[in-house]
């Protein structure tokens, strides 16, 4: 239990006064532009944005620096800031079918329809540092491509083994999805929300749980299907106008898995799935999404309950929210002195019980 | 100038202000003409949703911001601007462009967006990987 304390204001003023200066660096440096952050940090912008919920790349970067580059810190402020803005409603679910493209790969087929598209990839890069980097002159600046600029036509792939029957299918219910930002989630959850929660939680705790299945804790074997990075456009429909207009583009991530297949005497055997989604170029965070969110479709797919953490869906769900999870534990840095008060008072009685007994 | 256009095209026009760089459409509408206000621009968010498995149930991904204004001008036009980001000169623009109707400005948003698009596009197909196969069953 926290007891509210008095006192400390000065001290707590000079405490953010020294974060002030602390976060301008030293006065002879040039302050860093948030536009500099939105460009040249972009991956740890769209980390924000996703695990934050709010797609804002200005106003991610403006976290990011208010923050000091401490990401949880700018996704509480991102999570923060949300909640002062009014909900104008909601969009039509986005197309990613229709995605402009930038990368897209598949790790289970060579030859896809529109080609495999590396984008801007870390993949087969050496992670050696580069030195140059940090020197004064900038890197060689290569020639942008040249093309005819067509837009990549890039159906998705596991379509193709959905045509054949090879792989379950994912048909729309037509229901309206629950929204866990308005009403506490309640579990068991259903897939949608289950997918809303892994979409903003933390990639840290997904990467270690997808990983966990991996080596063997739920495994079932996940192949990457299909990986794509791009823009999909945000259309809703505005009540004044009585029709939809495509209000904005938002770049996403999108991971589909083909996992370990199901058949019985019955049913011939059919590929399962697993998917991801996340705002941004976030593709460590998608990957993750998708393993675990396989894993906790166990029971819909008549899969045994293994015990493993990342089947558990309310293992999963309860602790996946890096907000919810530091504020829970970084709360315990404030004053509790009255609580431990008792703790101690406790104490000693039980040891002068002991004392007195012997 | 003051054809009524097609729904098709006032969504379209629409669309192209709400995704337009707010400074870009500044520099097209220095001025803004004489207005009443029907809603002032006001910040908010919509809920992306997704659909799992990229085609099945829908669900929540997250928000984005987005402001909104409306207007009339003194001819009577009325403008609805919804666009995204939290810029409100931007809303207020649009809602003018939409009730003013300027397809001379729509059209240099669709050329500039087009050739944004293309510019990744271009970017992409040149890191369209070539796998070798050693054996195609296909070609057989």
């Amino acid at each position: 239990m926290y007891v509210a304390v008095k006192g400390g204001e000065r001290a707590i003023d000079a405490a953010h006064d020294w974060l002030g200066r602390a976060h301008r660096g030293p006065a002879e440096q040039a302050p860093l532009d948030t536009a500099q952050i939105r460009d040249q940090m972009a991956l740890a912008v769209a980390r924000v944005m996703a695990e934050g919920s709010l797609y804002d790349p200005d106003l991610a970067a403006l976290a990011i620096k208010q923050a000091r580059g401490d990401l949880i810190e700018a996704i509480f402020l991102i999570r923060a800031y949300r909640t002062t803005l009014p909900r104008l409603g909601a969009s039509a679910a986005v197309d990613t079918g229709a995605m402009r493209v930038k990368r897209r790969v598949s790790a289970t087929f060579k030859d896809i329809p529109g080609g495999q598209v590396l984008g801007p990839t870390f993949d087969y890069t050496h992670r050696l540092l580069d030195f140059r980097l940090m020197a004064d002159g900038e890197l060689p600046a290569t020639p942008p491509a040249t093309g005819d600029g067509a837009a990549l036509h890039a159906p998705h792939v596991l379509g193709f083994l959905n045509r054949d029957g090879l792989i379950e299918d994912t048909p729309d219910d037509g229901k309206e999805p629950g929204d866990l930002t308005r009403e506490p989630m309640e579990l068991p959850a259903d897939r949608a929300l289950r997918l809303q929660a892994l979409a903003r939680g933390d990639e840290g705790f997904l990467l270690g749980l997808a990983y966990s299945t991996q080596r063997g804790y739920a495994r079932n074997h996940a192949f990457v299907g299909e990986l794509r990075i791009g823009a999909v456009s945000v259309e809703m429909e505005i009540p004044e106008l009585g029709f939809a207009i495509e209000l904005g583009e938002v770049e996403v991530t999108e991971c589909e898995t083909v996992n370990q297949f199901k058949g019985s005497r019955t049913e011939p055997a059919q590929f399962t799935r697993g998917y991801g989604l996340t705002f941004g170029q976030t593709e460590r965070k998608a990957l993750s999404m998708a393993l675990v969110d396989r894993a906790l479709r166990w029971d819909e797919l008549g899969e045994d309950d293994q015990g493993a953490p990342a089947q558990d869906q309310e293992f999963v769900l309860s602790h996946c929210d890096n907000i919810q999870a530091t504020g829970f534990l970084e709360h315990i840095k404030l004053p509790h002195y009255v609580d431990f008060q008792a703790e101690l008072e406790l104490v000693r009685r039980l040891r002068a019980g002991a004392e007195d007994e012997a | 100038m003051t054809a009524i256009p097609s729904q098709m095209d006032r969504r379209d026009a629409l669309g192209l202000l709400a995704r337009a760089p707010a400074a870009r459409l500044a520099e097209l509408l220095p001025e803004l003409p004489a207005h009443d206000l029907l809603r002032a621009p006001e910040i908010g968010t919509v809920m992306v949703r997704g659909r799992a498995g990229g085609t099945g149930a829908a669900f929540n991904l997250g928000e984005i911001t987005v402001t909104r204004a409306s207007i009339r001008l003194p001819s009577g036009h009325v403008g609805h601007g919804y666009v995204q980001g939290r810029d409100k000169s931007h809303a207020l623009r649009a809602a003018l462009i939409d009730a003013m109707g300027r397809p001379d400005i729509i059209e240099t948003l669709r050329a500039e967006e087009t050739a944004r698009r293309a510019a990744i596009a271009v970017e992409a197909a040149a890191t369209r990987v070539e796998f070798f196969t050693l054996a195609r069953g296909e070609d057989e």
